[in-house]
């Protein structure tokens, strides 16, 4: 398997021979911040082309197909729209947390999205405490939509951010439920040693039936926490418009639509790590030649196949179930999830402490 | 004084705490307060990252940054509206402010002076999950969480019983 470190410490290396020590790791810190920055770009670009040939498929359309082959340059050609649209100064506002909101939100979409483990070695913020950590910082994106929301001086943007608010703080609490079960499975927290022990066996069958509800959970929950449908009554547009984006104009919305999309492929991104194996090819004990021919498929294949399914299954959510109301959507949270999350969490326990998991 | 890059990010950090601590009691619009309140505890958070303990900077982010600050913004939303301004402080508030501001400060400083700070023996490398772990469960000396969290319960029905006894309807 082709480990990506090698990259990394030939660039380091390469770096330490012809500049100081100080010196290297300010350019590094520099070239990585580039690398993600166009990673998270190329991301939602993907993403955007991605909804909108699933939604046009799901409503018998074609979607886009005049730009480029297959309508794929559309994107592109969407986003240097949105980069040179005017920003709208609004009047009556607070004009600093206005501006400010996108970038609150964006920056904790960022943040979240450097955690990820693309490849083997392919990952930027590997701290012990990595899982923990992504769900510490994707939670600072509420603080952006609320003020949004408010800065907007409109009532339906308030509605929205208000909506939203609440829906993301109490669908975090089955996210963290669910990851939680499934770090007293892996005993870890670190994202590339989740992933390194899945070599044997992806945790979604080595956990069995309590793995399956934590998996079921987070995925209901993740697409509550990205604010999408079925649970997009924060921006229901035709009961608010758009919800906290209301207001904002060029880039500034671009901003909030390029980290909703995003925030789905973080969701899914960590499904796949936490239940699916990651980057880890498919093993089936006893099956060598099998395993060989799935070990010449390059981890970032795996990584990105396997998110691709968990953001096809959330676009699916999308494209097929009608939209909640806000009290179905907290019912569904603390009177089902909730109380089904904490239970699973016990059987978890049991299930490790009894050694019953393969 | 040898400038390194670990000394430059803590100026920084250091920085940008003292002034946001300061905007966010002279601001004179109540959300706007909460969000420099928001980036002191951000930097907070930093210092944490910089002295490798990665732990406490993601509870910093989780419990400050994701849940108070949050708590603080939806309540500020509840209760005020948009065009409403602290109102003006009388003189005697104001000095009565000032003078216990310069007396806190001048403690703070003559403690940090005068007190003996013992030689740090600090272990680079981020410290182990499982240490964390055990003395959060543990029951020996230095491991007590158990017991404070069974107090914060207490205090959670405390909050409840106020508010029951308070409105009574």
């Amino acid at each position: 398997m082709f480990d990506f470190a090698v990259v990394t410490h030939w660039v380091d290396e390469t770096l330490g021979n012809i500049l100081p020590d100080s010196w290297v790791t300010t350019t590094e810190f520099v070239l990585v911040g580039i690398s993600l920055l166009i990673a998270y770009a190329v991301m939602a670009l993907g993403l955007i082309y991605a909804e909108r040939k699933v939604c046009a498929y799901f409503q018998c359309r074609l979607g886009p197909n005049r730009v480029g082959p297959f309508g794929m340059v559309q994107t592109i050609t969407d986003m240097i729209k949105m980069l040179i649209k005017e920003i709208i100064e609004i009047n009556h506002t607070d004009r600093f947390l206005f501006n400010l909101a996108p970038y609150i939100v964006i920056i904790a979409s960022l943040l979240a999205f450097s955690c990820i483990p693309f490849a083997k070695g392919l990952e930027i913020l590997d701290f012990n405490v990595g899982i923990f950590f992504l769900i510490a910082v994707s939670s600072i994106g509420i603080v952006g939509i609320l003020l949004a929301g408010w800065a907007s001086n409109n009532k339906y943007s308030l509605i929205g951010a208000m909506r939203s608010g609440a829906q993301m703080i109490s669908y975090e609490l089955s996210i963290g439920l669910s990851i939680l079960t499934m770090v007293v499975l892996t005993g870890s927290m670190q994202l590339s040693t989740i992933v390194e022990s899945q070599a044997d066996g992806w945790f979604i069958f080595k956990g069995h039936i309590p793995a399956f509800i934590a998996f079921v959970i987070y995925l209901i929950a993740g697409t509550a926490e990205t604010n999408r449908g079925p649970f997009d009554l924060p921006e229901a547009e035709s009961e608010l418009t758009a919800g906290y984006h209301t207001e904002y104009s060029g880039m500034h919305f671009g901003f909030f639509y390029v980290a909703e999309f995003v925030n789905m492929f973080i969701v899914a991104s960590v499904a796949t790590t936490l239940f699916w194996g990651g980057w880890m090819p498919l093993h089936i004990p006893g099956w060598e030649f099998f395993n060989m021919v799935m070990d010449y498929i390059p981890p970032i294949l795996w990584f990105f196949g396997k998110s691709a399914i968990m953001v096809f299954i959330i676009m699916w959510f999308k494209w097929t179930f009608p939209r909640l109301r806000i009290d179905q959507l907290l019912t569904l949270e603390w009177k089902y999830l909730l109380p089904i999350n904490l239970c699973n969490l016990f059987l978890m326990v049991f299930v490790v402490v009894f050694k019953l998991h393969f | 004084m040898e400038i390194t890059l670990p000394k430059v990010v803590f100026l920084f950090l250091a920085t940008v705490i003292v002034v946001f601590s300061i905007l966010t009691v002279t601001t004179k619009r109540i959300l706007r307060s909460a969000t420099y309140l928001l980036f002191v505890l951000f930097a907070t958070a930093g210092i944490y990252f910089e002295l490798n303990f990665s732990f406490l900077g993601a509870v910093q982010l989780t419990v400050y940054a994701g849940g108070i600050i949050v708590l603080y913004v939806f309540s500020i939303l509840l209760t005020s509206s948009n065009s409403q301004k602290l109102e003006k402080i009388k003189n005697s508030k104001y000095f009565a402010g000032i003078i216990s501001a310069v007396a806190g400060s001048a403690i703070c400083i003559f403690i940090t002076l005068t007190h003996s700070f013992p030689v740090s023996h600090f272990t680079s490398g981020e410290l182990n999950q499982k240490v964390i772990g055990t003395a959060l469960m543990g029951m020996e000396k230095y491991q007590y969480l158990l017991p404070f969290e069974a107090i914060s319960v207490l205090l959670l029905a405390c909050i409840i019983g106020g508010i029951l006894i308070a409105r009574k309807r």
